[in-house]
Formats: C-alpha cells, sequence, structure tokens
C-alpha cells in the first residue's frame, strides 16, 4: 500500500520550498504545495480502495527506530477505520485550506515560508494519525506542535505573535508531561508501545494501573486540545495567519487530543476514573469557554473560544462512552469551524485587517458570498437540523443523558450559548449598518471555492457521512437513548440562542449594553476570561521567574556556591606559601601545580614502598 | 598498521603539532591551512574505527599494549569498547570542526592557538582509549593544559580568573581522583602482590563496602567536577564565558564527557558495590534532578547568550548522570547516546554564538532581537541547532532524553517525573532565547547590515545538522553498537540483571504493577 506516500509527498513539498522557495515564483510554490497535499489526499482514496472495507487493521512495517535492551520501537504506519476518517478529514480539508491560502497570502512576505511550513504541518499531522504505536504518534505530536509555533509566529516582527507562538509551544510541553509519563508506564506494563500489543494485553491489567495512564494520556490531550486547564495558548494562537487558524487551531492538530482518547478507547473503558474525567474536563471546558465566547469583540477570538467549546463537546462524547459520536463531532466541526475561520478570513481580507466586530456591520451585501457561506456554518454549529453539527450534537447529547442527565443539560445550555454567540458574530457581521471606514470588497475566486466546498460539507456533511455507523465495529455500541424530546429540547434551546441573538443585535440593540451595566460583575469578570492568564501569571510565570533570578540564580549560584568556592581559593591563597606563586603569573602557576602533582605521587609511592 | 590503527588516531593530532612547530609564524594562512589539515586527516583516519569495530564482541576491542614505566606497573595500553568509540568520533569531528571555524575568530598567536588545540586533541582522545589508570591520568592532566591556555591566552575579558578556576577547580578534583587510583594500586599489590594499573586487573579486586564508598567518592569529586554536576558547576559559566568559540565547543562537547565517560568506565566496573549503595545512588540521581530543574531555570534567567547555553549545559548532564545511576542498560545507553548528542547540539549552539561574536563582540542578548530578518540562512540552523537540544522527535536530542527518562523511570517512577519537568524548561530557555536574538524587529541599528553565514561558516555547522538528523531518524546503528558495552556493565553491577529481567516478563501482571505504586 505505501502509506508511507501519504505523509511522504508533503514532506517533499516542504523541501522543495524550503529550499527553492525563495528564488522560485508564486506559481511554482503554489503548484509544489498544493499539488503535494492532492497527491496526498488522492493517496489516501487509493488506499481506501485497496483496503476495500477496511475491517481489520492494516499494518506496514518500515523499520526499527529505537532499540535499546527490552525497548524496542518500529517505525510502523497503521490503517484501520479510524485513521480513514482522520486521513481523509486532514488531507481534504487540508487541501481546501491550502487553495484557499493561495488568495489570502496572496500579498504577504514569505510566501514560500508560510507554505513550506503549511506542507511540513501536513506531513506531522499525516504521520500522527498514521502511527502504528505511542511514540511514532508522539512524533507527529510534537511536530505538529512545532509546526503550530512556526506558524503562529508568522508574523515574527510582531511581539505578541512571537510570544503566542512561545505560549502554544510551552503549555503544550507541559501536556506532553503527562503524555510522556504515560508512554513510559505504557512500555513498563506492557512490555511495548504497539497499539495493537498493548490494547490486546489492557483487560485484566489492573484498574489503578490503568486509570493513572488514562489520566496521564489526559494530560498530555488537554494540552494539545486546549482543555481546561490547559486552553490558554489556543487563544492566543489567533496571532497566526486565518487560514492557519482554520487549519491547525480548528479543523485538525487541536483533534488530535480527541483522536488520542479516541484511539485508546480500550484503555478508558477499562478506566473508569479516567473516562470520566475525559467527560467532566470536555464538559467543564465547554461550558465556561463557550461563556467567554459571549463577550468577545474580535471575531477570530469568538471562533477560539468556541473552538475550545466544541473540542470540549468532543471529549464529552469520548468520556460517556460515545467515541464514535466524538469522532463524528470532530469531522462536522472540522468543516464548519474551518469554514468559520475561512470566511472571517475573508471578512478580514475584504476589511484589510479589521477584525473587531464591533467596526463591521452591514457586510452581507457587501460580500455575500462570504455571508452566505458564513451563514451555513452557523447553522451547522448551532444544531439546526437537517445540518451537520445538529447530527454529532445530538449524538454527544443523547449518550450523554444515558450516564448521567445532568451532563445533557450542561451540554444542552452549552448547546444554546454557542448559537447565541455565533450569531452575535454573524449580526454583528453581517446585519444592520457599516460602521467601518474601509471599502468592503468581495474576496477572489480562489477563496470563494473552498468556502463554497465547506459550506455544502458544513450543511450536508451530517447526513452525507455516518461516521458513527462507519466507525461502529471499532467502539463498544453507544448506548444512546431514543427520547424525541431530548432532541426537541435541544434543538429548541439553540433556536432559542439564535432568537436571543437576533433580538440582541438586530432588533434592539440597546438591550446588551443595559444588561452589561446591570449585571457589572459578571460582566467584567467574563469580559476578561475569568483573570485565568492572569492568575496562571502571578501564579506560576512570575514565582518562576523571579526565584529563578533571584533566589537561584543571584542567590544559591553567585551568592552561595560561588561565592564559597572563591573564598575557599582566596583563603588558601592567603595561607598557602606554594600556592601564592599562581599570582607571579599565569605559566608558572601551572608549572607549579604540575610539580606539586607529581611531588603527592611520589610521596605517596615512596610512603607505600611502590617504586622498586 | 592496522594493528595500530588507535595509536595511529590518537598521534596524529601531536605528529601535526610538531610539524607545526616548524612553520614559522609568520606564515599565518599556512598554519591554519596545516592544522586545518590535520583536524580532517585525524578525522578521517578515525572513520575506520567504525568499520573495523565488531560491534557484536563484548569486551575492549584493537587493543595495543606496550610496557612504558616498569618500575611503576604503568603501561601504554589502549581499547575501545562501544562506548569510547562513539565519543572518540565525536572528538575527532567537532574537533576539525572547532579547529575549522577558528580561521578568522583568532588572529593573535596564531601558531600557539593551534598547537594548543593539537595537544587538546591528543589528550582527550588519549582519555576515551586508555585502559591502563595510570595512562589515563596522564592525559586527564594533559586535557587540562591546553584548555588553560586556550582560556587564558585568547579568551574575553576576564579571561585569566575563569582560567584560573577553571584549572583549579578541576585539579582539586584530580588530586583527589588519584588518591583513589593509588588506593586501588595498592590494594592491588596487597591482593595479588604486583603492582598494576591495569583497569582489568584492578577489576578482580575484592574490596570491602566500605572501601569502595571511600574511593567512589574521590572519583566522584573528579569526575563531578568536570561533568559538571551540581553543586560544583560554577566553573563552567565563567569558563565558557571567556573562553574563544572553538574553546567553548571543544569543553562543551567532549571535555564536559570526559566525567561521565569516567563514571561509565571507572566507577561502576571498579567500584560495584558502591554503585549500587543506595545512599550512593540516592544522592547521585538527586543532584542530577537538581541539575536538571537548576540548570534550566538559572539558564532562563541569563542575559548573556553564552551562560545561557552553559547552564542548559549542567541541565543536559544532568540527565546524562541520571541515565548512568539509573542503572539499567535504558538508562545508560541513552545517556551515552544523549553524550553524543550534547555534544553535537551544544556544540552548534555555541559556534552559533561565535558567528555572531565575530560580528559584533557582544554576547548580551540584549544587543540583538530580529537577527531572523538580517541573516535568514544563520536564523535557520540556529533553529535547527535549538530543536535539536530542545529533544524535537526525529532530531538527535529525543532519541537520548526519551532512552533515558525510560531508563529513570524504570528505576523510580518520581525521578522520571522530576527530570520530564526538565524537558518543559528546556523548551522555554531556548524558545525564549531564540525569541529575543531572532525574531521581532531589527533593534538595535548595528544589526542592520550582519552578514549572514559564509559557506565556510556553513560548512562548520552542515555535519553537525546531518548528524543530528541522522540520530534522530535512525539512531539504530548506535544503539547496537552500545548494546553490549552497556550490558557488560549493568551485569557487572548488578550481577543476575538480565536473567531478572527475563523472570519479570514471565510474572504476572499484578506483580509487575505491585512496583507501580
Amino acid at each position: 500500500m505505501q502509506l508511507w506516500l501519504i505523509p511522504a509527498f508533503p514532506l517533499a513539498g516542504f523541501l522543495i520550498n524550503g529550499l527553492l522557495g525563495r528564488r522560485a515564483s508564486k506559481g511554482f510554490i503554489n503548484a509544489v504545495a498544493i499539488g503535494s497535499v492532492l497527491l496526498s489526499f488522492a493517496w489516501v482514496l487509493k488506499t481506501i480502495m485497496g483496503l476495500g472495507d477496511v475491517s481489520s487493521r492494516y499494518v506496514e512495517h518500515y523499520f526499527t527506530w529505537i532499540q535499546s535492551g527490552a525497548l524496542q520501537v518500529n517505525f510502523d504506519f497503521a490503517v484501520d477505520r479510524l485513521t480513514v476518517v482522520m486521513l481523509l478529514v486532514v488531507t481534504g480539508v487540508g487541501a481546501l485550506i491550502h487553495i484557499y491560502s493561495v488568495g489570502y497570502m496572496g500579498h504577504e512576505g514569505g510566501y514560500y515560508r508560510f507554505f513550506a511550513y503549511l506542507n511540513l504541518f501536513m506531513f506531522f499531522m499525516l504521520t500522527l494519525v498514521l502511527a502504528a504505536n505511542y511514540l511514532v504518534l508522539f512524533v507527529g505530536w510534537e511536530g505538529v506542535g512545532l509546526c503550530s509555533y512556526l506558524l503562529i509566529g508568522f508574523y515574527f516582527l510582531r511581539q505578541s505573535a512571537t510570544n503566542a507562538g512561545n505560549k502554544a509551544f510551552i503549555v503544550n510541553r507541559i501536556g506532553d508531561f503527562g503524555f510522556s509519563l504515560a508512554i513510559f508506564l505504557v512500555f513498563l506494563n506492557f512490555g511495548t508501545l504497539d497499539f495493537g500489543g498493548v490494547f490486546a494485553n489492557v483487560p485484566g491489567k489492573p484498574e489503578t494501573l490503568l486509570n493513572t495512564i488514562g489520566l496521564l494520556l489526559l494530560v498530555g490531550a488537554c494540552g494539545k486540545s486546549a482543555q481546561i486547564p490547559l486552553y490558554v495558548w489556543l487563544p492566543d494562537a489567533m496571532e497566526g495567519p486565518t487560514p492557519v487558524s482554520a487549519l491547525i487551531h480548528a479543523a485538525t492538530m487541536v483533534t488530535a487530543g480527541v483522536y488520542m482518547v479516541a484511539r485508546s478507547n480500550v484503555i478508558y473503558i477499562h478506566a473508569p476514573v479516567a473516562q470520566e474525567a475525559v467527560a467532566l474536563i470536555g464538559l467543564a471546558t465547554a461550558f465556561f469557554s463557550a461563556t467567554i465566547g459571549l463577550l468577545q469583540n474580535d471575531i477570530k477570538k469568538i471562533f477560539a473560544y468556541s473552538t475550545v467549546s466544541q473540542l470540549g463537546y468532543m471529549f464529552v462524547g469520548a468520556g460517556v462512552g460515545a467515541f464514535s459520536a466524538g469522532i463524528y463531532h470532530l469531522v462536522t466541526h472540522a468543516f464548519f469551524k474551518a469554514l468559520l475561520f475561512l470566511g472571517s478570513g475573508s471578512v478580514i481580507h475584504a476589511l484589510s485587517g479589521e477584525q473587531d466586530v464591533r467596526r463591521m456591520g452591514g457586510l452581507a451585501k457587501k460580500i455575500p458570498w462570504t455571508f452566505w457561506t458564513m451563514l451555513c456554518a452557523a447553522v451547522a454549529i448551532a444544531g439546526v437540523p437537517p445540518f451537520s453539527g445538529f447530527y454529532s450534537k445530538d449524538m454527544i447529547l443523547a449518550a450523554a443523558y444515558q450516564r448521567a442527565p445532568w451532563i445533557y443539560w450542561v451540554g444542552a445550555i452549552t448547546a444554546g450559548l454557542t448559537a447565541f454567540y455565533v450569531f452575535r458574530a454573524i449580526f454583528l457581521a453581517f446585519f444592520g449598518a457599516y460602521r467601518g471606514h474601509e471599502h468592503p470588497h468581495e474576496s477572489p475566486p480562489v477563496m470563494i471555492l473552498p468556502l463554497a466546498a465547506l459550506a455544502f460539507l458544513s450543511l450536508a456533511g451530517g447526513f452525507l457521512f455516518d461516521v458513527p455507523q462507519f466507525l461502529e465495529r471499532l467502539f463498544p455500541p453507544i448506548e444512546e437513548s431514543h427520547d424525541v424530546t431530548l432532541v426537541a429540547v435541544s434543538v429548541a434551546i439553540g433556536l432559542a440562542g439564535i432568537g436571543l441573538a437576533a433580538l440582541f443585535y438586530v432588533v434592539k440593540p440597546s438591550l446588551p449594553d443595559s444588561l452589561a451595566a446591570s449585571f457589572s460583575g459578571v460582566y467584567k469578570l467574563i469580559y476578561n476570561k475569568y483573570f485565568v492568564d492572569e492568575i496562571y501569571d502571578a501564579a506560576v510565570v512570575k514565582p518562576v521567574v523571579n526565584g529563578s533570578r533571584s533566589l537561584l540564580w543571584k542567590g544559591v549560584d553567585v551568592g552561595l556556591i560561588d561565592a564559597g568556592v572563591n573564598g575557599l581559593g582566596w583563603s588558601a591563597r592567603g595561607i598557602g606559601g606554594i600556592l601564592r606563586l599562581l599570582q607571579s603569573g599565569s605559566i608558572r602557576s601551572y608549572a607549579t601545580w604540575v610539580v606539586f602533582g607529581s611531588v603527592v605521587l611520589m610521596v605517596a609511592m615512596a610512603m607505600a614502598g611502590g617504586v622498586r | 598498521m592496522d594493528q595500530h590503527l588507535l595509536s595511529l588516531v590518537l598521534f596524529t593530532p601531536l605528529a601535526g603539532l610538531v610539524v607545526l612547530l616548524l612553520i614559522p609564524s609568520r606564515q599565518k594562512d599556512l598554519i591554519r591551512v596545516w592544522a586545518n589539515l590535520v583536524g580532517f586527516v585525524g578525522f578521517l583516519i578515525s572513520l575506520p574505527l567504525v568499520s573495523r569495530f565488531d560491534r557484536s564482541a563484548g569486551g575492549f576491542q584493537m587493543v595495543e599494549r606496550a610496557g612504558w614505566i616498569p618500575s611503576l606497573g604503568a603501561q601504554y595500553l589502549v581499547g575501545i569498547d562501544g562506548i569510547s568509540l562513539l565519543l572518540i568520533m565525536l572528538t575527532t569531528l567537532v574537533g576539525f570542526l572547532a579547529i575549522l571555524s577558528s580561521w578568522t575568530a583568532i588572529q593573535d598567536r596564531v601558531k600557539e592557538y593551534y598547537a594548543m588545540f593539537l595537544l587538546l586533541q591528543t589528550g582527550m582522545l588519549g582519555v576515551f582509549m586508555a585502559l591502563d589508570f595510570f595512562l589515563f591520568y596522564v592525559f586527564w592532566e594533559l586535557v587540562l593544559v591546553p584548555m588553560y591556555f586556550i582560556i587564558g591566552v585568547w579568551g574575553g575579558p576576564r579571561k585569566l580568573y575563569a582560567a584560573i578556576k577553571f584549572f583549579l577547580y578541576t585539579l582539586a578534583g584530580s588530586v583527589l581522583m588519584l588518591l583513589g587510583i593509588l588506593t586501588l594500586y595498592f590494594q592491588h599489590a596487597q591482593q595479588f602482590g604486583s603492582y598494576t594499573f591495569e583497569i582489568s586487573e584492578l577489576m578482580k579486586l575484592d574490596l570491602p563496602l566500605g572501601m569502595q564508598q571511600w574511593v567512589f567518592w574521590a572519583f566522584f569529586l573528579g569526575f563531578a567536577i568536570k561533568v559538571p554536576m551540581f553543586p560544583f558547576h560554577t566553573w563552567l559559566p565563567d569558563a565558557h564565558v571567556e573562553a574563544p568559540t572553538a574553546g567553548s565547543v571543544i569543553l562543551a562537547s567532549v571535555l564536559l564527557k570526559m566525567g561521565t565517560y569516567g563514571f561509565i568506565r571507572f566507577s561502576l566496573p571498579l567500584l560495584p558495590k558502591a554503585s549500587m549503595d543506595a545512599t550512593i545512588v540516592k544522592t547521585l540521581a538527586v543532584l542530577s534532578i537538581i541539575g536538571i530543574i537548576y540548570g534550566a531555570l538559572v539558564s532562563l534567567m541569563q542575559a548573556d547568550w553564552k551562560k545561557l547555553v552553559a547552564y542548559s549545559s549542567v541541565s543536559h548532564l544532568g540527565f546524562c548522570t541520571l541515565g548512568i545511576f539509573a542503572l539499567n542498560p535504558n538508562g545508560l545507553a541513552g545517556s551515552v547516546m544523549q553524550q553524543l548528542n550534547h555534544g553535537i547540539s551544544t556544540g552548534m549552539l555555541f559556534l552559533i554564538i561565535g558567528v555572531l561574536y565575530e560580528r559584533r563582540h557582544t554576547r548580551e542578548i540584549a544587543e540583538y532581537g530580529g537577527l531572523a530578518h538580517v541573516m535568514p540562512k544563520y536564523a535557520v540552523v540556529f533553529a535547527i541547532a535549538m530543536l535539536s537540544s530542545a529533544g524535537l522527535p526525529l532530531l538527535n536530542g529525543f532519541v537520548g532524553e526519551f532512552t533515558i527518562l525510560q531508563g529513570a523511570f524504570e528505576a523510580s517512577h518520581v525521578w522520571a517525573a522530576f527530570a520530564v519537568t526538565g524537558v518543559i524548561l528546556g523548551a522555554a530557555y531556548l524558545l525564549w532565547l531564540y525569541q529575543r536574538t531572532m525574531l521581532g524587529q531589527v533593534t538595535n541599528g548595528k544589526n542592520l547590515h550582519l552578514a549572514d553565514l559564509s559557506p565556510r561558516e556553513l560548512a562548520v555547522f552542515l555535519p553537525l545538522m546531518a548528524w543530528a538528523l541522522w540520530i534522530g531518524v535512525y539512531p539504530k546503528p548506535y544503539f547496537e553498537i552500545l548494546e553490549k558495552p552497556v550490558a557488560q556493565i549493568v551485569e557487572r553491577v548488578r550481577p543476575g540483571y538480565f536473567q531478572g529481567a527475563a523472570q519479570a516478563a514471565r510474572t504476572s501482571p499484578a506483580e509487575v504493577v505491585a512496583g507501580v505504586r
């Protein structure tokens, strides 16, 4: 099957554009960058055809990567149905975003660099989903993190962009702390890191062990998929160019945590505490970040918090045992959230860089294609039937109700909040009167085409692709309640959210301000994102920085150890007659030491009678 | 010639040095060409070591023995196993690149400079080859002399302070180590009636635990100062800051490894009981972990580029010593890999500073900023060096770190958990350094017209980058080279370890898991 070709195409694209792109024409760069992703997409399709219905796992072995003692890690790729879904999303949505970028990045400097990084990202992301063991997955995991860092800081002249890049990388490393320990623990207890070998031996292992592994993996997933308490990097990551936000920070990379949890489903099924934790963290993240999304004014930040929230939804799915529903939502989310970001990009492009929804308005007539496509995404994420988000969200909620009704209720309220903030953005941007000063212009076809494709998928993706059915044999069956009232209630809450947004921002635009005034305490808290960044800064960053500087460096290192050593040196210099010669010049002092050493040696020998 | 390959590798730099002395001092370019040639040839003739090396054989290979000082029982005895092989290859390559990097940087006393470098090269190679403790000690001390002059003569403003500090610090350690060596020497005479410094003979000694512990601590001081382990590290930042670029490169890449090598070659096999002693192992592991975290935190706060990298060395070497005292195959093999990796990555980082220092004559991080704009090639090379040092998978650092941590985890979950925080901090200080120097606007007018890497400068980096990628993607040959020697050391320190491991694999999961809590 030559699975390795799937990531190899974009890797080649990265190398070609990275090495030659500086002097190449835009046409060449586009051909290499987009061509490589399309080839990779084609190879995915060919692989799927070749594998028939992919009923069993197909593994390809390439070479032994690390072999030390009992530790053996192979560079292997494998394909099963879960991988197929991920491959299609990554290469399919990835190809669309590459095409869109040609228009969006057309006027930017570092054009070749952008596409080289984007291709490198595709390479690592495809490695991640193709990996047949935890360590190769980790290779992709770290690699996408690197590309995320590079692309967030793409505008490296801007301090805020490079700060955001650093923050993303370091927060992800904190997550990797857990992931690494999980890998060590898996190897120690299973003797292998291969998914096949590990999962086959999970039944029968003690629950404490599996819970520990599950929780440690979750720490890693929280970093990559931006869950509480490690979500703080994702909103800042919006410093990157908008196509990057769509590809990496919405559709693909940030879902790697969800993928990893789903991949490890056998462990989680046997680790009830860890699975519960997945559900609770997901739920808390979904709810809290949705509330933050309510009051953001930067259009990209709104959708960033929305992404965090929707990822939380996917975690809830996995956490209540509905893994395939979580992956289903991953797929539909990739469609509509990529579209929301690309749409925002089109808006920003039209307004020459304006991102504040308060300075938009009335754009529906000025940039109709952008408006209509974004509206498709908005109805999809709001869970309006029969569009894609409705299917996946409803499935997660139904499974959640089965596990515990209160999870359902929190999830349903979150759905309402989601509908509200998305339509708030839509209404503020596209309705009413234009409040800005630029002259909006519609984006070129090369940007509109991907929008249209994604709009179609956002609307129809739900019933076109029955992901849960496709993944049926991979995961344990979902205990679903088929209560129609539950569906009706959650849909109603979503519609209420839309209605409320219409009331606030179209019918009575004065209402939000008066509400903000009467609930000023809560308003301030949410508007400032619960002060989480400030708290982290005060509780973690400042103590580390100040402690390292004044306590460790100036205190222990210079003040204590070095002062002690020098003190010893000076006093020895004062006392020792021989050592005083040190002052008379470097060469002589050196000679003295050699003589001194030799004397010590000789004396010791003579004393022991060693010299014959 | 074949059976004298090791001697050939060992004495090529010295022979080059002799010829160098015949060249008149005025002929600076001729001296440079000759020194580079010797460095390059020194690397080339070390290559057959790899092809002749038999990975499947245990013990020492290519052994050469000759009488030297019969009255003392000291011999010229050299030989290599997989561990020394890798460090020798590191020495010959980095030694050559360090010489190559000095072409324009050194304008004063050129002849003396290269003479010192060639002498240093022989000294370091000797340390990694010697199988006779006396011979080892001679090389060990020999290394001090040229390094002392390299720092003291061609160094920065506080060069004398740094040079003397370096010299006294390491000499203090050596003296105690010498006492340890002599103890073994005389014990051997007592037990077997003959005087010898031969390692394999000294290994036959049966020493009581108390004496082993004493000797261990004596060795410890010598090796720990060299590594350097916390709290014996304060000579390192000064030495690095003041040393010329090539001196820093050699110091970090090769000299520090003499300490870790000492632990592996001498402390563990000669003093197996002490090396297994719970107090000693715990102390060493805790000092390593402190080194990892402390070095990283202090590194984070440095305003001097070179000091930052110097403290990062303390952190990275902490991983190496932690791996050694995990006392299992993963820990040890990972440790040697990481010694190699640190040589490559940190060597690159110091070379990177050197490139800029030659242009701007300052190491203050605040003097820079936005250089990626002015020097794009340089920015890419620096990024690769940084990522290799930060342990990004598919580059060298990850392979070593991962294996060490897996080994440490097998020894103690708590050690590994603390050590992993070093990986987080490693990303922090490196990324922040990169951001402050390379990214953003060019804030300092003096940096606006800096020249990008010259072809010669690029040629210095290319082999190291290629090596970093090779180890990162396909480290298997390295692990194969290390497998036998590492297994022998583990077996020596923990007799029956491998049988035990085979048994543990067969025991029920519940028993294994008991160790998890």
